[in-house]
């Protein structure tokens, strides 16, 4: 058998055609072209684990697969900012088309129209899905776009202080917390109760539904928070939108979310897109990407990125954010996954996300030692109160092969927030409430 | 006349427009629990005024503007300091596995124990590659990692009660994102300029530094494909002078397994796993934007950083941990985790003996098309170059009228996307080339033809290049108008 | 090409002194040209302070903003509202439909420290020789 040293797929020139190069550039080797580096630090040794091939990749990743538990083999409970939801087949082979896959950022709008038109769609699709005016065409996460929505709100009032829920993910309050300190805002953490802004807050953040399932009185925040000039910020659950008002009708100022949960796997966590939509007067304080539809010099409708002097690349230090991206093909996959469901499927899906919820908080609240500690309407998490820590709990269920929900014993004593969605079938739920009654009991 | 595709007024039809009521995508199961009581009213919505087109219509739809697109699959992309390299294949295949693609973010460790040891792999094989100390592989995008990396410069100054180093020196040729960081991490930008060589100008430097200095961002190899032959003095100003070194990896390309820019005494350096580690770009993103650091900063990286840890029955584990003096949380959950298989399975496939094969090609290629493309088109500095050649069609521009705009829209004729234009500006009339690694010697030396072809056909027909491109779904398109009347979504007739 | 009853400043505006006292406030046919396409324009609203090479506003073009700096102290009497909805009236026409401001002035004695139009196309041919 012919031996032979590594060779890349990915590089395709030859020894031959290297050296045929080298003496058209006029170098005498390789090194030659490095010899700007400091000759004490070129080419240093590189501890890495040496070459496998495809089938020894795969072997290597499988084995790393197996070391998880996975949901789909696993009946799984979790949400808390990431969801299981089906996604439709044409969703993944839709975006896999290399068109979209391998396509640069669309700042040369002659060759990207097919990326522009599926922008211009997200943004349309966000508007009529939120009730707002604008939207741009992707943040990173739902976290970062609510820190960006409270840098936003602060550049249009021109204040410094920004409210937010408790009832706000720990999550988000986190990152809002990393991104404002540094530019000197204030973020200040209170119970929905004690929201009550004065005019020196830029704004007032709320979940809805917030971090544990439940709906906040929105319509009186938003009063509160208009009548001192402050904004609305709120971080919506964009399936709740298929039965729930939406924040354009409660008057939001900024609407941001997380887009995950629409046709996007849980993927531990990332990549997601961050839904970001606000009133139009606000538009030049909005951070990110944003399409528009123009014409070309034969008067053809097209698309083009647009109001671009508001980004980095050109207001360097003075843009309204250092994004860099809008997550173009995240973005694409909720595009197509909110047109698959279209106006009947999304309200079919919140609506089995809402009936489910329902039936599996009815079932455990009837378990002896458990109870539901928190009020008001839920749509797809609830809280329920466990006779033993949560961790002991999901422990003994995982030996069940179920993941039980998140561990949220530091806000309701041996408190765990449970999500029920459309994948989650009456069988696994009927399951857990009778896994929960045996391991709940000491 | 309206058609399936386009309405009365000739536009192509929008998904809205293509609504018909009753129509459906997909399916759905039905209830299967008994019903609940729905909320009171007033909470419920009334409209819910989304699309209905079927399924067959929606892959018509997006198959026919996905057509729309350049893509690395189809087109070359010698776009400058955005390494448009190709995509592995299977590495897609590894992220959408569903022991990987499933996994939720919230799962207990013990339950995600094969993720964590791919993270903690990972970061370990990018502190290795760039010679730091430790990694992290929170932050979504290069532009975070910036923020990241100077917001870990901010916290290590004032972990040492040093509340006064407010400045940030940046060469003038850097991305827009590294002053735009900087402002987002509360610091004063002030910007270095680029001497005759194209190296930043260390006299500049020495001048700029003092007690207010908090970190210098340097990228390297520099937009202008330079590696900076003053570096190490460079280093050594911003050291003395109580700063950290903060290295701008978007060019990192041309440096694997050449130089570990810790080694140099870097604090900080970010690599855009989509350019260098082969994340596709998706038409703007997913990208992942790993940190690293040098000892000192080790303590105030973002949360979460993955740790391995002996378990009570002695079997190795892996944990999330939050380091003593992190700056925080960068985003809700643990980073671009999809991106990150990716980039653990390109550096598994090439390994120990590939990696500097990634930067010997993409270095060869670049000074291959600089040597045959000279004399065609200007060389503002003319050297050996790294991974991308910046030319200048400012000879076209005076002789011909013909701008760099007009050079890069008439390559789209030829079926090449334009290469980076009017970037780093400090080059008048830029056009910046980066063919990298994965480009054969056929496709460049018909690259090269092409240009060769454009300049002439500057001299001899320039209005062909003024109105190019002429053979793509749209030509020129009105930016003016688009800003001026911002029309950003859809709108019943 | 530069009207010679305006006076410059090294920022490319250009004063013009009414008979009531007031001025108008625009920028240079250079200016206009090197921006491109004006697409937006931020300027204060009547009732607001000016001060003499303070940054006044700012000018956008599809790729570009520029700071505008006032060429004299003085207050914002009225903005140009047909040039705010149409930015493209500083391209076409912009010593005469596509001025910005108009202000009252504080000292009347600034507009000798600005160019006049034979001096500014000076500054101009020297600006363009580094």
């Amino acid at each position: 058998m012919e031996s032979h040293g590594f060779t890349s797929p990915y590089t395709p020139n030859t020894d031959a055609e290297r050296s045929e190069m080298l003496n058209a550039i006029g170098a005498g080797s390789v090194d030659e072209l490095f010899k700007d580096i400091p000759q004490q630090h070129r080419n240093p040794k590189l501890n890495l684990p040496p070459p496998l091939s495809e089938l020894e990749l795969r072997r290597d990743i499988e084995a790393l697969a197996r070391m998880n538990a996975v949901p789909g083999d696993y009946a799984c409970f979790l949400g808390g900012g990431a969801y299981r939801h089906h996604v439709p087949a044409v969703v993944r082979q839709l975006v896999s088309r290399s068109e979209f896959m391998t396509s640069y950022t669309p700042y040369q709008p002659e060759v990207s129209q097919g990326t522009l038109q599926a922008h211009f769609e997200f943004q349309s699709l966000i508007c009529q899905l939120t009730g707002m005016e604008v939207a741009n065409a992707g943040m990173y996460d739902g976290a970062t776009s609510l820190a960006e929505g409270c840098l936003m709100a602060a550049r249009v009032t021109k204040r410094n202080k920004v409210m937010v829920l408790d009832t706000v993910s720990p999550a988000y309050r986190a990152v809002v917390k990393t991104f404002v300190e540094a530019p000197q805002l204030e973020e200040i953490v209170v119970a929905p109760a004690q929201a009550n802004p004065t005019n020196e807050f830029a704004c007032v953040v709320v979940q809805q539904p917030n971090f544990f399932g439940y709906l906040e009185d929105v319509e009186a925040l938003a009063r509160r928070t208009h009548s001192v000039g402050a904004l609305l910020v709120v971080a919506v659950d964009l399936v709740s939108l298929g039965m729930f008002k939406p924040p354009g009708e409660y008057g939001a100022d900024i609407v941001v979310g997380e887009g995950q949960s629409l046709g996007v796997a849980p993927t531990f966590g990332g990549p997601y897109v961050g839904i970001f939509a606000c009133k139009e007067q606000y538009i030049r304080q909005m951070p990110g990407r944003i399409v528009g539809r123009t014409v070309d010099t034969r008067g053809r409708t097209g698309y083009v990125l647009t109001l671009q002097t508001r980004e980095q690349h050109i207001r360097r230090e003075r843009a309204t954010s250092n994004i860099c991206t809008s997550v173009g093909l995240i973005a694409l996959m909720a595009t197509i996954y909110m047109a698959a469901n279209g106006r009947r499927g999304l309200r079919h899906v919140a609506e089995l996300c809402y009936h489910k919820a329902h039936y599996a908080a009815s079932l455990v609240s009837k378990i002896p030692g458990y109870s539901l500690p928190a009020q008001g309407t839920f749509f797809r998490e609830f809280v329920i109160q466990c006779p033993r820590p949560p961790a002991e709990i999901n422990r003994k269920l995982l030996e069940r092969r179920i993941i039980g929900g998140l561990d949220v014993s530091d806000r309701y004593p041996n408190g765990m927030l449970l999500c029920c969605t459309e994948v989650n079938s009456r069988e696994e739920i009927e399951t857990l409430a009778k896994a929960l009654a045996e391991v709940g009991k000491a | 006349m309206a058609t399936p595709d386009v309405t009365m007024d000739g536009r192509r039809k929008l998904l809205m427009d293509r609504s018909v009521p009753g129509r459906m995508g997909t399916t759905l199961p039905p209830l299967d629990v008994p019903a609940q009581p729905l909320p009171s009213k007033g909470l419920l919505r009334d409209d819910l005024p989304m699309p209905e087109v079927s399924e067959s219509e929606l892959v018509r739809y997006f198959s026919q503007i996905s057509q729309f697109n350049f893509s690395i699959d189809h087109n070359f992309y010698p776009l400058g300091s955005c390494t448009m390299k190709y995509n592995p294949k299977v590495n897609d295949e590894m992220a959408g596995m569903p022991g990987m693609a499933e996994i939720h973010p919230n799962q207990p460790p013990e339950t995600v124990q094969g993720a964590l040891k791919l993270m903690h792999r990972l970061q370990g094989y990018l502190a290795e590659a760039t010679g730091m100390a430790g990694a992290s592989l929170a932050p979504m995008a290069g532009a975070e990692g910036e923020l990241t990396g100077l917001l870990m410069a901010r916290a290590y100054h004032l972990s040492r009660g040093d509340a006064k180093r407010k400045k940030v020196l940046i060469p003038d040729s850097a991305h827009g994102t590294n002053p735009a960081s900087a402002a987002m991490a509360g610091f004063q930008v002030l910007a270095l300029p680029t001497d005759t060589n194209g190296n930043t100008d260390a006299e500049a430097l020495k001048a700029s530094v003092g007690d207010d200095l908090a970190a210098f961002m340097i990228t390297q190899p520099s937009t202008l494909g330079l590696f900076d032959a003053n570096l190490l003095e460079l280093v050594h100003i911003v050291r003395e002078a109580g700063g950290i070194v903060y290295g701008d990896g978007a060019n990192l390309n041309a440096l694997l397994g050449r130089v570990k820019l810790g080694d140099l005494g870097f604090d900080v350096v970010h690599s855009n796993l989509h350019k260098t580690f082969t994340q596709p770009h998706g038409g703007g993103g997913p990208g992942a934007g790993a940190v690293m650091v040098s000892r000192r900063l080790l303590p105030f990286l973002p949360t979460p950083l993955v740790e391995q840890r002996k378990g009570p029955d002695g079997k190795e584990q892996y944990v999330l941990a939050t380091p003593p003096k992190t700056i925080g949380k960068m985003g809700a959950f643990h980073g671009n985790f999809g991106a990150l298989v990716r980039a653990y399975s390109y550096i598994r496939t090439l390994g120990d003996a590939g990696v500097a094969e990634v930067s010997r090609d993409a270095v060869i290629n670049a000074n291959y098309i600089l040597s045959q493309l000279k004399g065609h088109y200007d060389l503002p500095y003319d050297r050996r170059c790294m991974h991308e050649a910046v030319f200048s069609a400012r000879n076209l521009r005076h002789k011909h009228g013909v701008s760099a705009l007009d050079v890069a829209k008439r390559l789209i004729d030829y079926g090449v996307h334009p290469p980076t234009m009017y970037f780093p500006l400090i080059v008048e009339e830029a056009l910046m080339i980066e063919p990298t690694e994965t480009e054969s010697k056929e496709t460049l030396d018909q690259f090269i033809a092409t240009m060769k072809a454009i300049a002439r056909e500057a001299a001899e027909n320039p209005k062909l290049l003024h109105d190019a491109p002429h053979n793509t779904p749209n030509t020129r398109l009105d930016e003016a108008r688009a800003a001026r009347q911002p029309d950003l979504r859809w709108r019943k007739a | 090409m530069n009207p010679p009853d305006l006076r410059y400043s090294k920022e490319h505006e250009w004063v013009r002194l009414a008979s009531d006292g007031t001025v108008l406030i625009g920028i240079t046919r250079f200016a206009a040209e090197s921006l491109g396409d004006v697409v937006f324009i931020d300027i204060p609203e009547a009732g607001r302070q000016l001060d003499q090479f303070k940054k006044l506003g700012e000018i956008e073009s599809v790729k570009a903003v520029s700071d505008l700096f006032s060429p004299v102290s003085g207050q914002v009497v009225e903005r140009n509202q047909a040039a705010l909805d149409n930015p493209q009236l500083v391209n076409d026409s912009p010593y005469d439909k596509g001025w910005l401001l108009k202000a009252s002035l504080r000292n009347q004695a600034e507009l000798d420290t600005l160019m006049t139009a034979q001096q500014y196309e000076q500054y101009l041919s020297s600006e363009g020789s580094h």
